[in-house]
């Protein structure tokens, strides 16, 4: 249920999203969807090798086949295309065709430009190249002590590429005060976003201005703009990059830029148009579509009240080949590393560590979900310890909501929230007791039932300083994370709102039309959303880390405000009244205190674009009606250099409690939901059916982590997922019915009160269901420790126990 | 080597001539530029390839384009009404949101419509969540897209559609 808003007419309404009518004609405007007049189709040589030298490429072959544009390796290609950009402080070359070495399955070695696909994929199988194999490193705690050839960098000396500790309040007090501690190991393994859309992108060279114009699915134009420039030797403003539709991200199509980098590269050397889409493989085994890999060590104490007082995590991260996200996904998990709870200590001690896989990037949660589920693992294990309820201990432990903003211990603040309520809504539409009572019957049919909760924190609208806060000495300390709009009412009176970020399945133009209307006091019909290219846009950092509407509404608000002003400068003239008894009502424009006269938005603007003569000279009647805006982050301050406060990175904290009531079938081990309950508060809700809809797909990717996917690597480092007939997404007979409720704690800091909710849904599945299934086996003493949870990883854990 | 194909496609007489190893995803993309159909692995798993042949729904990427010589296709640009209108499965997609992305829905669209228009429609959501089984979708978490093919189905059953 929302609650009525009185004064607000669109915020809260579940318009019908602007984003679908063309998607769902077909015609919607995809990267691959793009084509160019001349236009060569590329393919790329995979290495087989998961660690090895390159000896020797002959491309003769391949050049000569008919219908062959272009044949390049690695080490021609870095001739006119440098090292991809990498926000990594420890010195981590990578090319995007790999040079004289590669380091992971599916590396490319070589790329063809050809008349089509087809003849490009034949010229791949006859580019001959010798390697000279070595052992590859594949276990990461075997990549910490590699020498030699094991060394997949020689320039940074190890496969350590960062090492540090931290520790945030009085934590070996803390500890040593301790009445319990409770120490758990977890293992938390490769899985992947796999959007049904690959990574895509057709980029054209034009040698006079050597101007790039790129069409891509990767988000962040405007950082990719200019990370592309310098890589391709250029300025950044000779490329122009223009926004897709794209077919699903949920960060992996963040900003790793190889796919529209080798377009470009290849279309300037085959002076022609060049499209680049990886096939399904290659988005697996190269499209940097893996997510954390991590090995802890965690501990939690407490009083003997039952209350936390410190908690560590020890972690072991293996990052793959490359390490393009530096700790990125670490100052993410320190956002919110002690959950919703009033944990006054926290130490954090990191290693990240390359091995010969595909390196990692971010995925719905960037880390910030991993340390979720570790925290709520070790709150169960606490509870189960000492016999306590689980509901009971996380009640206890609450921040209560007397007591925002509220520091955790590193510095970074929440703005706002009510956990209590989230939970009672929670266990209210749950109805655990219900459960209960079946669990006995279950059982005589050979079923076990299991409830499990969830109560996590949903940090949201990211802010750069996590990228680089735990590094002593930061090679691009960046610290800006703008969004901006632009919004003109034309000389009919109707409203276009341009936007910089790409439509990725989150409901930019929806959200665009809704917060306009809202402001400007439109109806929404009369208001169209564009998208800006580079070359005509503003600076924008994209939907990422759950911050696009909430960076948006701050933009649209500051624009309406310089907007409203100028359709009372144009009003006031025309009306003969002062401009401060102005107010816009439904498109008119009238004085609060006269009536009888007043104005619509397309009378004002009729004149504003038309009659310069009618009004004085001066500025403020310069001809037309448009403003722009750019919004910075709304809460950010800057780390202390020695880590001891990382300052405030992530302050517009959500939350969330998911109960998965869970069914367990003896015999085959299959977990099946009979219940998903999922409370979130997001602050202020735009358009609550399309929350609902992140909050749905979130826990249908938590539910796919939770119990059917996994990046699979053999110890040759060979990627055994290569299709998704192997990396099994979950289908329309794996995902319940979800029960969705809300609380709206409004954020202080932010427009409207709006807070991000883009990751809350995978954010909170994956600890509820693991602690459903452990609560189905609970005379058995299960306790799980590692995901996924598949039939066979029961049959395993169940034996183990006995 | 080129072969002469002709087809029907969304009501068009389409003459092309082809290699015998294109596929039909390829062919109606590339060659008739009707980029709604999708390609989202090419291993014929995902179903966002999916398109209709002489009335039954097929994985256009695992078909070759010489294989639907002669045959009657429709894709999804052919799914709105005569006059460009949206059809009332695409309007309750709409309502409900049975879309994010927006990239798999094409091909859902296809086999729900097959489904609406099939002899076995029901508002058994279980049966409509087998009827999607075989179109990955990973935005929504499905329930939506159940919701409005559900109506849909009632729409018909009740002669409304
Ligand atoms: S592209 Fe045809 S089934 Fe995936
Ligand atoms: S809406 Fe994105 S894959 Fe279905």
């Amino acid at each position: 249920m929302i609650p009525n808003r009185k004064n607000s007419s669109w915020i809260g309404a579940s318009l019908e999203r602007r984003e679908d009518r063309r998607l769902l004609k077909g015609r919607g405007r995809f990267a691959d969807d793009v084509s160019l007049p001349r236009m060569g189709y590329v393919a790329l040589l995979p290495s087989p090798y998961a660690n090895a030298r390159i000896k020797k490429i002959d491309l003769k072959a391949a050049q000569a086949l008919s219908g062959v544009y272009l044949v390049v390796t690695g080490a021609q290609f870095v001739k006119t295309v440098g090292p991809m950009p990498t926000r990594s402080n420890a010195p981590v070359v990578q090319y995007c065709i790999a040079v004289d070495r590669v380091r992971h399955v599916g590396e490319p070695v070589a790329a063809v430009v050809a008349v089509n696909r087809y003849i490009a994929e034949d010229a791949v199988e006859l580019i001959e190249v010798e390697y000279e194999e070595y052992d590859p490193v594949v276990d990461p705690m075997a990549s910490i002590k590699a020498t030699g050839n094991g060394v997949l960098h020689p320039d940074v000396g190890s496969n350590v590429v960062h090492k540090s500790e931290h520790s945030w309040g009085p934590l070996s007090q803390n500890l040593k005060k301790a009445a319990h501690i409770v120490t758990e190991n977890f293992r938390w393994n490769r899985v992947a976003p796999q959007p049904i859309e690959t990574c895509a992108a057709v980029a054209d060279f034009n040698p006079a201005g050597e101007y790039f114009t790129i069409w891509s699915n990767m988000s962040q134009q405007s950082i990719i703009g200019g990370n592309l420039a310098i890589s391709l030797g250029v300025q950044e403003t000779q490329v122009n990059y223009h926004l897709c539709d794209v077919g699903g991200s949920f960060g992996g199509k963040a900003g790793l830029f190889h796919v529209p980098m080798i377009a470009a590269g290849l279309a300037r050397l085959a002076k022609r148009p060049v499209k680049y889409v990886e096939d399904r493989m290659e988005h697996m085994a190269n499209g940097n579509q893996n997510g954390s890999d991590r090995i802890y060590t965690a501990s939690l104490s407490l009083d003997s009240d039952g209350r936390f007082t410190a908690v560590i995590f020890d972690v072991i991260d293996d990052f793959g080949a490359y390490f393009m996200i530096n700790t990125g996904s670490h100052g993410n998990s320190l956002a919110q590393a002690t959950g919703p709870y009033d944990i006054p200590a926290l130490g954090y001690n990191l290693k990240c560590v390359l091995t010969n896989k595909v390196q990692q990037a971010p995925y719905r949660g960037f880390g910030g979900e991993v340390a979720n589920f570790v925290l709520e693992r070790l709150v169960d294990a606490a509870a189960k310890k000492m016999n306590w309820d689980p509901i009971d201990l996380r009640r206890r432990n609450f921040i209560t909501k007397d007591n925002f903003p509220y520091r955790i211990p590193n510095g970074n603040i929440y703005d706002s929230g009510d956990y209590e309520k989230v939970l009672e809504k929670a266990l209210m539409a749950a109805d655990l007791p219900y459960w209960e009572s079946k669990k006995k019957s279950a059982i005589q049919k050979g079923k076990r039932i299991g409830w499990g909760i969830s109560t996590v924190n949903e940090r949201s609208v990211l802010s750069m300083t996590e990228f680089w806060f735990l590094d002593k000495s930061p090679r691009f300390p960046q610290t800006s994370s703008p969004e901006s709009v632009q919004i003109r009412i034309a000389s009919n009176g109707r409203a276009v709102v341009t936007i910089y970020a790409p439509h990725w399945g989150n409901s930019p133009e929806t959200m665009a039309v809704q917060l306009v209307a809202e402001t400007l006091g439109m109806h929404p019909d009369h208001i169209e959303v564009n998208y800006g290219s580079t070359e005509n846009g503003m600076i924008s950092k994209g939907p990422v880390g759950s911050r696009y509407t909430v960076m948006l509404a701050g933009a649209i608000a500051g624009a309406c405000k310089k907007l409203k002003d100028r359709i009372f400068t144009f009003a006031a003239h025309m009306l003969e009244v002062e401009k401060n008894e102005l107010v816009i009502r439904d498109e008119v424009v009238s004085s609060a205190f006269s009536s009888g006269s007043s104005l619509t938005f397309a009378e004002i603007s009729r004149f504003a674009h038309n009659f310069r003569l009618e009004f004085p000279a001066g500025e403020e009647y310069a001809s037309g009606l448009i403003a722009q805006y750019t919004y910075d982050h709304p809460l950010t301050t800057s780390p202390n250099p020695d880590t001891n406060d990382l300052g405030i990175f992530y302050p517009i904290v959500g939350h969330a409690c998911h109960i998965a009531i869970v069914e367990v079938d003896e015999i085959t081990l299959q977990t099946k939901f009979l219940k998903y309950v999922a409370v979130h508060d997001a602050g202020t809700i735009v358009n609550p059916k399309a929350v609902a809809g992140q909050i749905r797909g979130g826990i249908a990717q938590g539910i796919g982590t939770a119990l059917y996917e996994r990046v699979y690597y053999d110890d040759q480092g060979q990627l055994l997922t290569v299709t998704l007939a192997d990396y099994a997404i979950p289908t329309s007979l794996e995902i319940p019915d979800i029960v969705i409720d809300h609380v709206e704690t409004p954020s202080p800091y932010t427009e409207y009160g709006i807070k991000g909710c883009g990751e809350g849904g995978r954010l909170a599945a994956m600890p509820a269901i693991a602690a459903a299934i452990d609560n189905a086996f609970k005379d058995k003493g299960l306790f799980i420790r590692e995901l996924p949870v598949t039939p066979s990883f029961l049959y395993d854990n169940l034996h183990i126990d006995d | 080597m080129k072969y002469d194909v002709k087809m029907k496609v969304n009501g068009d007489l389409v003459e092309e001539q082809v290699t015998s190893r294109m596929l039909l995803s390829d062919f109606i993309r590339d060659v008739l530029g009707l980029t709604g159909t999708h390609i989202g692995c090419e291993h014929g798993v995902c179903g966002s390839c999916t398109i209709k042949i002489d009335g039954v729904t097929n994985r256009a990427c695992l078909i070759f384009a010489v294989q639907a010589n002669g045959a009657d296709i429709s894709t999804i640009e052919g799914l709105s009404n005569e006059d460009g209108s949206m059809s009332i499965l695409q309007e309750l997609f709409s309502k409900h949101q049975a879309l994010q992305c927006g990239f798999c829905t094409p091909g859902i669209l296809l086999a729900a419509q097959e489904f609406i228009d099939g002899p076995g429609v029901t508002v058994d959501r279980e049966t409509v969540r087998e009827v999607i089984s075989g179109n990955l979708c990973r935005c929504t978490g499905y329930e939506t897209i159940v919701d409005a093919v559900v109506e849909a189905a009632a729409l018909k059953i009740e002669g409304e559609l």
